[in-house]
C-alpha cells in the first residue's frame, strides 16, 4: 500500500497491522468441526417443542374450515393453531398504521393466521406443534383444510393483472432534463426490453426461529436474522413489549443475501405459538417453504431507451420498469438509481409500474435494483459500443461520470478507471477481436464481455464496545451478524490493530441484542459501520487510559496534556518525546484497573479526519457532514469469457476477472470470497436461476434446489479478483465502503455481452437458457 | 412424512415375505428417490424394507453379456473397467448423473425406478393424473418447459423416468431380471419395462407388487463398444437432461453396419428410436445421414408452449452424439 495515502489511524499500531492481511476465518475451526451453533440448533431448552406449517394448496381463496380429527390423534401433538385459535399479536402489520408502528423490520404487510384470507400459494394456514419434529410433520400432513378457492392472478404478465404507478406520477428516480425530447433528437437511438426471472435467495441455512418465553413478558428468540436490532424492534412492537424485554440471538448465519433482513411471518408466528403452548417452540422452514417464506427478487420487465451522439456520448436515458408485487405491498427494487448515476448523461427519466398478483411479497436480494438495473444499462452500453464502433471499455470511459450525475456532488472517491485498466490487463482484453462471432474453439463460439459495477455506500450507524484487560487480552462487541462473510474475522483484525494487540489476544462477539446496537448486515453497510465503531471504541478506551496516566503522579506522563499523548502498540507516550511513556499494562496494574472499556458510535459521512476532529473537539471540521457533501459509491469492473455451443444452446463461463474499488479492504481473503460469491450468483442469474410459477394456478413448479438451479462448481471457472488500493477520507473512520453487493452488479450483463460477442445475438431475457440461445441463433444476426 | 417401521432383509425371500406381510411397505436401497417422495408426502409407506444386504451384487461377464447386480452403486458401476470398455455410454450415463454423493448412495435398481421430476407430480398441492388418477394435468397448459414431447398423452406429458442410465440401457437392449414374492424370476427387456402413460399414467412399469429388480444384463456388441452418452443441460453438472442421447455405431469402411439410438429428456419413457436406427443402418456415416436420422427420431414429436425447443435440441444432441461416435 502507498504509505503516503495511508490513513492516520494506524498511528496506534506502528508495526505492520493485521488489517488488510488475509487472516483466515477465526470461526473456521468452529464451523468445520460442527461447534458453530446455528439458530435451529438450540435444542437445550427444557420442553422444546417443534412446529411445522400447514400451507395452502391454492393461491387465492378463503379458509372455510379445518378437519383436525386425524391430525389430533397423532401422538405428541400439543396444538393445532389456526387463525381461529392462535393468540393474536398486539399490533399486526395488516394495516398501514400497524406496519408503520412496527417499523423497517417487517416488510410484509400481511400476517397469515390472522384471518381466513389466502393471498398466495403455500401461505401458512395452520401450525402444528408437537413434541418431536416427526410428529408435527405427520400431523400437519393429516390436517385437512377446507378452502373456497378463487381464480388467482399469477404475475404482471397475467391479463387480469391491474398495473398501477406506486409513485402516483412522481417517477421512479431523480430525473433530470427533458429525456423524451433529448432522446427524440438524438443521432443514435437504442431501445431494448429486458426481462429478469423471479429469483430466490436460497441461502444454505433456511429461516428458523426458536422462541422461548423466559417470563410472561420476556422473550428470547434464536433466529436467523441479518439485523438484530430490526428484529428486536419489530418483535417488541408486534408484541407490545419494551425493546429490552425482547432478546434476539444469531451467532451464525448460513447466508442470507437479503432474505433474512426482515422479520417474516414464521418468526412472529413461532413466538405466538410458544405463547400458546407454554413451551419453547422451534420452527425451521423447509426448502420448499423457503420459496414462499422469506421473499424473492421480483419478476420484472425493463425497457431502456438510450440516446447518444454519433460519437457515443449519452444524451438521454429513459427507463421503465414493470414488476409483480403482492396483493398488499408495493415493494419493487429501485433499478432506476444505478441507471441515473452510472454515466454522465444530461437527461434521465424513470417510471415504475406494479401489478398485484397472488404472490408472496418480494424483498431485498443482493444489490436490489442495481443487479437487474445494471443488466439493462450495461447491455445497452455494449450495444452502443458496437453501434459506434468503439471498444466497450472506451464507450464507458467516454461517458465516465466525474461527479455524481444524479446529485451533482463530487464522489468521496472513485477508482473506476483503474478498475477498467487493471481488469483489462488481467484479462488480456487488448487481444479482443473487435468483431463479434469471429472466435471459435472447435464447435464452440467464444466471446468476451465486460460491464461496470457500482453500489452505493448507504449511511448507517452503530455502536461498539471494547474492553481491554490489564493482562493484554481484549473483547470487542457489537450486535452485528456474520452472514458467513467474515464479520467475526475482520472485526477481530480491526480491534487488534486499534488496541495494538495480536489477533489471538482479541475476541469479537456479535449476534446478540444484549450487545451494543448496530446496523443490519445488509446493504453492504456492516463492514464499514461496525469496523468504524470498533475502531472508535478502542480510541475511547485509550482516551480513558490517557486521562488516568496524566493524573497519576507515578506515570512518566503525569501532568501531560491528554492531547499531547499518543498510543503506539499499547504504549502511551508523548507525541513530541516518544521515549517518555509507559505500557498500558503497567499503568493499569499500578492504577488497580482490571480492565478499561471504550464505547463509540461509528457512522457514515464521518471519515477518519472528521471523526478524529470530533474526538479531539478542537477542529472546525468537527461534525462536518461528509455524507451530505459527497456521493459515496463502490465501483468495479467485471470481465468474462463464455463459450457457446451453437447447436446445443449451452453457455459456459470459462474465465472471469473482477476488479473492485471498495475503499479499505479489511481482509483480502474474505473479501475475495465475497466478490467471487457475488459473481457466481450473477452467473446464476444470467444463465440458470428462475423460479417458475404456473400461469394458471399461481404456484411455483420448481421449489427445490434440484429444480431451481444455482451454479455448481463445474459452472465456475478460475476467478481472478483484485482490489484497487483506495483511500476514502470521507465515508467512515475506517474508510471501508462495503463489497457484498457491488460484487454482483453488472455480472449478468458481462455474461450477456460476452454471449453477444460470441454469437452476434443480444439476449435480453434472463436467464439465458439453451432454448433462448437456440431461438436467438435461428434469427439473423 | 408418516411414521414407519424399518426392517432389514438379507435375502430376496426374506424381503419379499416382509413385503407380503405389509402390502404398503416399500423396499429401500440408497433411498435417494424414496425418501424425497416420502418427505413430500407423495408416497406413504408403513414399513421400509432395507434391501442393501441382498446379494444382488457384482459386475461380471456371463454368456448373455455383462451382468450388473441391482444393488451395485451408480459410481461403482460407472467407474468399472468392464463397463467403461464394453459400454462407454452406460458408464457415461452413470457418471454424468446427479452428484458424487448421490451416485455413491443410489443403487442401479433404484435408479431404474426413480420417478419423474415433473413439478406438478412433485408437489401434492397440484392436480396430477399420475399421482391422483383423474385429477387432471395442469402441465398441459402450464410449465411444460422440461416435459416430454414424445409418447405423451392427454393425461400425462411427464418424462416419467428423468434420469440417464435407463436411456443407455434402452439403447443397448438391456434385459432386467426380476424376482417375484414366489421366488420366481423373469427376464424383461428394458424397452418393455417402462409403460407409456396413455390413460393410466399412474402405471409406469411392468413391475408387479413386491417384485424386485435382481440384475441388468447387457448383450456384448460392437456398436455398444463404440458408444457415447451425451447430456445437455443449462447447468454443467447436477441437473437432469434437457435432452440426451445414447448412441452406438458399428461403422466399417465408412458404412454403418449397426446402430442404436435412444433419447432422454424428451420421451415419457426412455425413448428408443427404431426410426433413426433404420435411417442409419446401411447408410454412410455422414452428417447428412445423422441429420436424417435425427429428423426421423423426432418426427412424431408433439411439443407444447414451453418445450418446443426440445425438437431442435434433441435432434442436435443426437447428431452431435453420432458425430462423436463416428469420430
Amino acid at each position: 500500500m502507498n504509505t503516503e495515502t495511508e490513513p492516520a489511524f494506524f498511528e496506534t499500531n506502528a508495526a505492520p497491522g493485521v488489517v488488510g492481511q488475509p487472516l483466515s476465518r477465526v470461526d473456521g475451526r468452529a464451523k468445520v468441526t460442527g461447534q458453530a451453533k446455528y439458530s435451529a440448533e438450540y435444542n437445550h431448552l427444557p420442553g422444546l417443542a417443534h412446529a411445522v406449517f400447514k400451507t395452502s394448496d391454492v393461491a387465492k381463496g378463503r379458509i372455510t374450515g379445518f378437519d383436525a380429527s386425524a391430525a389430533q390423534r397423532v401422538p405428541g401433538v400439543l396444538a393445532i393453531l389456526t387463525h381461529q385459535n392462535l393468540p393474536q399479536p398486539a399490533v399486526s402489520p395488516n394495516t398501514p398504521e400497524g406496519k408503520k408502528t412496527i417499523g423497517m423490520g417487517v416488510q410484509m404487510g400481511f400476517l397469515p393466521l390472522t384471518s381466513d384470507q389466502i393471498h398466495y400459494a403455500a401461505q401458512p394456514v395452520a401450525m402444528v406443534v408437537a413434541d418431536t419434529l416427526e410428529h408435527a410433520q405427520h400431523a400437519a400432513a393429516l390436517l385437512r383444510v377446507q378452502v373456497a378457492p378463487e381464480a388467482p392472478t399469477a404475475s404482471y404478465q397475467d391479463a387480469k393483472a391491474q398495473r398501477f404507478d406506486p409513485s402516483k406520477g412522481k417517477g421512479a428516480g431523480e430525473g433530470r432534463g427533458n429525456a423524451a425530447a433529448a432522446f427524440a433528437s438524438a443521432p443514435i437511438q437504442l431501445s431494448g426490453t429486458y426481462t429478469h426471472a423471479l429469483n430466490h435467495h436460497n441461502p444454505m441455512e433456511p429461516g428458523a426461529t426458536t422462541a422461548h418465553w423466559e417470563a410472561p413478558d420476556r422473550l428470547l428468540v434464536y433466529d436467523t436474522a441479518q439485523g438484530m436490532a430490526w428484529m428486536q424492534k419489530s418483535l417488541s412492537k408486534m408484541l407490545g413489549l419494551p425493546a429490552d424485554q425482547v432478546r434476539v440471538i444469531t451467532k451464525y448465519l448460513g447466508g442470507g443475501f437479503g432474505c433474512k433482513g426482515s422479520t417474516w411471518p414464521h418468526t412472529i408466528l413461532t413466538v405466538l405459538a410458544a405463547k400458546a403452548v407454554g413451551r419453547p417452540v422451534k420452527l425451521a422452514l423447509t426448502r420448499p417453504q423457503m420459496f414462499t417464506g422469506m421473499g424473492h427478487r421480483e419478476d420484472q420487465e425493463q425497457t431502456l431507451r438510450l440516446g447518444a451522439t454519433k460519437d457515443g456520448k449519452l444524451l438521454a436515458l429513459l427507463h421503465e420498469k414493470t414488476s409483480t408485487t403482492s396483493p398488499w405491498d408495493d415493494y419493487a427494487e429501485t433499478n432506476a438509481k444505478i441507471i441515473g448515476m452510472l454515466y454522465q448523461c444530461p437527461a434521465f427519466e424513470a417510471k415504475l409500474q406494479l401489478a398485484r398478483a397472488n404472490v408472496m411479497t418480494s424483498t431485498y436480494m443482493r444489490a436490489p435494483g442495481e443487479a437487474p438495473g445494471s443488466f439493462a444499462l450495461e447491455s445497452a452500453m455494449d450495444d452502443l459500443a458496437y453501434r459506434v464502433g468503439v471498444d466497450p471499455i472506451q464507450i464507458r470511459l467516454l461517458n465516465h461520470a466525474d461527479k455524481d450525475p444524479s446529485t451533482g456532488k463530487p464522489w468521496s472517491s472513485k477508482s473506476l478507471k483503474q478498475c477498467y485498466q487493471r481488469g483489462a490487463e488481467l484479462f488480456g482484453w487488448s487481444q479482443r477481436n473487435a468483431q463479434n462471432g469471429q472466435t471459435r474453439d472447435g464447435k464452440l463460439l467464444v466471446g468476451w464481455g465486460m460491464a461496470t459495477a457500482s453500489y452505493p455506500v448507504h449511511s448507517g450507524q452503530g455502536n461498539a464496545r471494547v474492553r481491554l484487560y490489564a493482562d493484554g487480552h481484549a473483547v470487542a462487541q457489537a450486535a452485528a451478524t456474520d452472514l458467513g462473510t467474515g464479520t467475526y474475522t475482520v472485526m477481530t483484525q480491526v480491534a487488534a490493530d486499534a488496541l495494538g494487540l495480536t489477533p489471538d489476544k482479541v475476541r469479537f462477539e456479535l449476534g446478540d441484542t444484549v450487545l451494543p446496537t448496530t446496523i443490519i448486515s445488509g446493504g453492504s453497510m456492516a463492514a464499514g459501520t461496525v469496523s468504524s465503531s470498533v475502531y472508535l471504541a478502542a480510541q475511547d478506551a485509550w482516551q480513558k487510559l490517557i486521562k488516568v496516566a496524566v493524573m497519576d503522579a507515578k506515570s512518566p506522563l503525569f501532568r501531560a496534556k491528554p492531547a499531547d499523548v499518543e498510543v503506539v502498540q499499547g504504549r502511551l507516550q508523548l507525541k513530541a518525546t516518544p521515549g517518555k511513556g509507559e505500557d498500558f499494562a503497567a499503568l493499569m496494574k499500578r492504577a488497580g484497573l482490571d480492565d478499561v472499556e471504550g464505547m463509540a458510535t461509528g457512522r457514515y459521512g464521518a471519515g477518519y479526519e472528521s471523526a478524529q476532529a470530533a474526538l479531539n473537539a478542537k477542529s472546525d471540521d468537527a461534525g462536518k457532514d461528509d455524507a451530505g457533501q459527497h456521493s459515496m459509491h463502490s465501483f468495479g469492473a467485471h470481465f468474462c469469457e463464455v463459450k457457446v455451443d451453437p447447436e446445443l444452446g449451452t453457455v459456459r463461463v470459462t474465465k472471469w476477472v473482477s476488479v473492485i474499488a471498495g475503499g479499505r479492504i479489511l481482509n483480502p481473503k474474505t473479501a475475495r470470497s465475497q466478490i467471487m460469491g457475488g459473481a457466481i450468483m450473477g452467473i446464476g442469474a444470467a444463465l440458470m436461476e428462475q423460479t417458475v410459477r404456473d400461469q394458471n394456478l399461481a404456484r411455483y413448479t420448481n421449489a427445490s434446489l434440484a429444480d431451481y438451479h444455482i451454479p455448481v462448481n463445474a459452472d465456475v471457472p478460475d476467478m481472478t479478483v483484485e482490489f484497487i488500493d483506495e483511500h476514502d477520507p470521507y465515508i467512515n473512520a475506517m474508510g471501508v465502503k462495503g463489497i457484498g453487493e457491488v460484487s454482483i452488479v453488472g455480472t449478468a450483463a458481462a455474461v450477456g455481452n460476452a454471449i453477444f460477442h460470441a454469437t452476434g445475438r443480444r439476449l435480453r431475457s434472463l436467464p439465458i437458457t439453451p432454448d433462448k440461445v437456440l431461438d436467438a441463433l435461428r434469427q439473423p444476426a | 412424512m408418516n411414521n414407519f417401521s424399518y426392517t432389514q432383509a438379507t435375502t430376496a425371500k426374506e424381503a419379499t415375505r416382509q413385503r407380503k406381510d405389509e402390502p404398503t411397505a416399500a423396499y429401500i436401497a440408497g433411498g435417494t428417490t424414496l425418501l424425497d417422495l416420502m418427505k413430500a408426502n407423495l408416497e406413504e409407506h408403513a414399513q421400509l424394507i432395507d434391501i442393501n444386504l441382498l446379494p444382488f451384487k457384482g459386475v461380471e461377464q456371463t454368456k448373455d453379456g455383462l451382468r450388473i447386480g441391482a444393488m451395485e452403486r451408480m459410481n461403482d458401476v460407472g467407474e468399472h473397467a468392464l463397463v467403461r470398455e464394453l459400454f462407454p455410454a452406460v458408464s457415461e450415463s452413470l457418471l454424468l448423473a446427479a452428484s458424487p454423493q448421490l451416485r455413491n448412495m443410489a443403487s442401479i435398481g433404484g435408479n431404474i425406478l426413480q420417478r419423474t421430476r415433473c413439478g406438478y407430480f412433485r408437489d401434492a398441492a397440484f392436480p396430477c393424473n399420475k399421482r391422483v388418477p383423474g385429477s387432471g394435468c395442469p402441465a398441459l397448459q402450464g410449465d411444460n418447459h422440461n416435459l416430454a414431447i414424445l409418447g405423451t398423452s392427454e393425461a400425462c406429458i411427464a418424462t416419467a423416468y428423468p434420469g440417464d442410465l435407463a436411456v443407455a440401457l434402452t439403447a443397448f437392449d438391456a434385459v432386467l431380471t426380476l424376482e417375484n414374492p414366489k421366488g420366481k424370476q423373469r427376464r424383461v427387456p428394458v424397452t418393455e419395462f417402462y409403460l407409456l402413460p396413455g390413460t393410466t399414467p399412474q402405471r409406469e412399469t411392468v413391475l408387479e407388487p413386491g417384485e424386485l429388480i435382481v440384475a441388468v444384463t447387457l448383450p456384448l456388441t460392437a456398436h455398444a463398444r463404440r458408444s457415447t452418452y451425451l447430456k445437455v443441460r443449462e447447468r454443467a453438472s447436477y441437473a437432469y437432461a434437457l435432452a440426451s442421447a445414447a448412441v452406438g455405431l458399428d461403422v466399417q469402411s465408412g458404412t454403418i453396419r449397426a446402430a442404436r439410438v435412444a433419447l432422454g429428456g424428451v420421451g415419457t419413457r426412455p425413448w428408443r428410436s427404431p426410426e433413426a436406427e433404420k435411417v442409419l443402418t446401411g447408410a454412410p456415416a455422414t452428417e447428412a445421414t445423422f441429420r436424417a436420422a435425427a429428423a426421423a427420431a423426432l418426427q412424431g414429436a408433439q411439443p407444447r408452449e414451453h418445450n418446443r425447443y426440445k425438437v431442435e435440441l434433441a435432434q442436435n444432441t443426437l447428431v452431435r452424439a453420432l458425430q462423436q461416435v463416428a469420430g
